[in-house]
């Protein structure tokens, strides 16, 4: 919990790739300061080249979004609603009588690690594979590059690293530090979080703790504090899940994700009818038209 | 310095008009962004990815759906006792398989790295099963080819003359049926992802894409000179159905999550494409222009296989339409 320092599950060792435990991330905005340095730790541990110095304008946000040489990525939300029960002042915009909510909201994004993964199902080479704690992990050394992981995935996180870069071709993302997990380690990201915006643990454990937080916040007065966590879709929930403030929306998060493999059974039946009746056809046109 | 006065007003109305609202519009200046960001979504930031694939996969669509159609030809001729368009059919077939790796290869972030494609077999993955469509494919053209040609040229007399031509039917008949897939699956690869005006047309896409190979293999043999009645017929089927298709598309729309298929370049690119393949394919037809119509046809299969990774282009990119088709 907050404020447990070096107590809390961030700081400690443990063995879950040993005794096969599915852990994952909780990620709460609601202590997110947007000190960044969850994507700063990320790529110094796993030697991510830069996403390109640009100014976006967006707030603080420079990043922009996940991608292959942006495995974490802090959110800056800028919403004209309040946020819990804080009261803004009358030196805001608008009429100067305190009526006028506005809220920043940080979240850290991050790959989902989805319990029914896009990018692994689509993955030809078989460079994607699922490892003993239940991540998602792009095998650097296999993928090819073919780039179908990049269009079935339903959060838009993996993607195909450019020329010049580093390693250019492979299909990059979030690796849940497996080395350092191996190692009995905590990924870089949450070790690093000065607020513990970002928990790592056991997946059970952290579906309670977001439960509870949610119910904790709600009672302060985010009354729009929910759980991202879409269980109810084919992509069956999600092992880095979110509290967010708001709808999935603005988050960038598709609020019904679905994993694509459900739209195979009509196109494979779509395309195996037109290709018997196009033999079909064919046969028709020889015996009439011969 | 002259026009100090009306200047200042105009300053002033600005100020006024900036303490009133909390911000100003104004020419030149983009207000979606603050202080309040307006854009859909976050900031107008894609929610899925838009494809990374290059032009050759268009082309690809278009070589691999004819070579795949053009033993499916060559297997129906063989009942009919045609030889030379057998060969020919299995020459464009051959052609074909050697054209579409290369293409798929260029394609790769990875050139080097093409063989790990055959490093396992996953039904689940369309991408999986193409590759092992296209290699079945190549397995079947290549011996069938020398097969025909040995058989053609009487090179083996007697019982070997015999095997050669058995052998030849055989492979023929494998390449058909993997022909008859390599021309379809493709729309099963774009139809079985996230990018909606792609998955919103999982049906559609399997079917525009095998007519539009059939009927472009038929063309192309028009076109070297096989102007038999079938292939004419084939013709005439083929453009009928793209045209049901042209029009299916413009009912079967679905507002802002397939937007991309309407409006933008890419939705003209389809549009060209579907007309050239569907009504003007079978109007030159009916007016006896066949190799007008053959034209026409393998123009309009070209451009709308472009159209088609455009639209993915644009659909991917647009959070508008991600979040609109999960509404629905």
């Amino acid at each position: 919990m907050i404020g447990e320092g070096i107590q809390s599950s961030n700081q400690r060792r443990h063995s879950f790739v040993k005794d096969h435990v599915e852990v994952g991330f909780f990620t709460d905005p609601s202590v997110c300061i947007g000190c960044k340095a969850c994507e700063v730790a990320c790529k110094e541990w796993n030697h991510v080249p830069d996403d390109g110095f640009t100014w976006s304008g967006n707030s603080y946000d420079n990043t922009g979004h996940l991608g292959a040489s942006t495995w974490r990525h802090v959110m800056f939300l800028e919403q004209d609603r309040q946020k819990g029960n804080q009261v803004v002042g009358a030196h805001s915009l608008g009429d100067g009588d305190g009526e006028d909510p506005f809220r920043w909201v940080f979240l850290s994004d991050v790959c989902k690690h989805c319990e029914d993964a896009g990018c692994l199902e689509a993955c030809p080479t078989g460079a994607i594979v699922r490892t003993e704690v239940g991540s998602v992990l792009v095998q650097n050394d296999v993928c090819n590059g073919c780039g179908y992981c990049v269009v079935s995935c339903p959060f838009g996180v993996i993607d195909r690293r450019p020329e010049p870069l580093p390693d250019a071709g492979g299909a990059f993302k979030c690796t849940f530090c497996y080395d350092r997990q191996k190692s009995g380690l905590v990924p870089a990201c949450a070790k690093v979080c000065p607020t513990e915006s970002i928990v790592f643990g056991r997946l059970d454990d952290l579906r309670v703790r977001g439960a509870e937080r949610v119910r904790q916040l709600q009672q302060k007065g985010y009354t729009d504090a929910q759980l991202y966590d879409p269980t109810e879709t084919s992509v069956r929930g999600i092992h880095a899940f979110f509290l967010i403030l708001g709808e999935p929306e603005a988050y960038g998060l598709p609020p019904k994700p679905q994993v694509p493999t459900i739209y195979l059974k009509s196109a494979w039946t779509s395309a195996f009818a037109t290709a018997i009746g196009s033999f079909i056809a064919t046969l028709l046109a020889f015996a009439f038209f011969s | 310095m002259t026009n100090d006065r009306p200047s200042e007003e105009r300053l002033e109305q600005l100020r006024e008009k900036a303490w009133k609202n909390g911000v100003v519009a104004g020419r030149g200046v983009d207000v979606a962004g603050g202080p309040i960001p307006r854009k859909p979504g976050y900031y107008g930031e894609p929610v899925v990815r838009p494809p990374v694939w290059t032009r050759e996969i268009g082309l690809y669509f278009f070589i691999g759906g004819i070579g795949g159609m053009s033993a499916v030809i060559a297997s129906v001729a063989i009942l009919f006792h045609h030889l030379d368009l057998i060969r020919a059919a299995m020459w464009l077939a051959a052609i074909a398989t050697i054209l579409s790796p290369i293409l798929l290869i260029m394609d790769l972030g990875r050139p080097r790295l093409f063989l790990n494609m055959l490093r396992v077999f996953k039904h689940q993955s369309a991408m999986s099963m193409g590759a092992w469509i296209l290699s079945g494919f190549g397995t079947c053209t290549v011996p069938a080819l020398i097969a025909v040609e040995l058989h053609f040229h009487h090179v083996f007399g007697g019982t070997m003359g015999q095997l050669v031509r058995i052998a030849a039917g055989i492979f023929i008949f494998g390449s058909a049926l993997f022909g008859m897939l390599l021309a379809t699956y493709t729309g099963v690869l774009i139809g079985a992802t996230v990018i909606p005006a792609w998955f919103l047309h999982r049906v559609l896409l399997p079917i525009h894409f095998g007519t539009a190979g059939l009927g472009s293999a038929a063309a192309w043999l028009e076109l070297i000179g096989h102007r038999i009645p079938a292939l004419n017929a084939i013709g005439y089927y083929a453009a009928t159905v793209e045209t049901a298709l042209l029009f299916w598309l413009s009912i079967n729309k679905h507002g802002t999550a397939d937007r991309a298929i309407h409006e933008h370049g890419s939705g003209w690119l389809i549009r060209i494409g579907e007309i050239l393949n569907g009504p003007l394919a079978l109007i030159l037809r009916l007016f006896g222009l066949v190799p007008f119509a053959a034209i026409s046809f393998l123009i309009g299969a070209l451009v709308s296989r472009f159209g088609w990774i455009a639209v993915g282009r644009v659909s991917g990119a647009d959070p508008e339409a991600v979040f609109a088709a999960e509404r629905l």
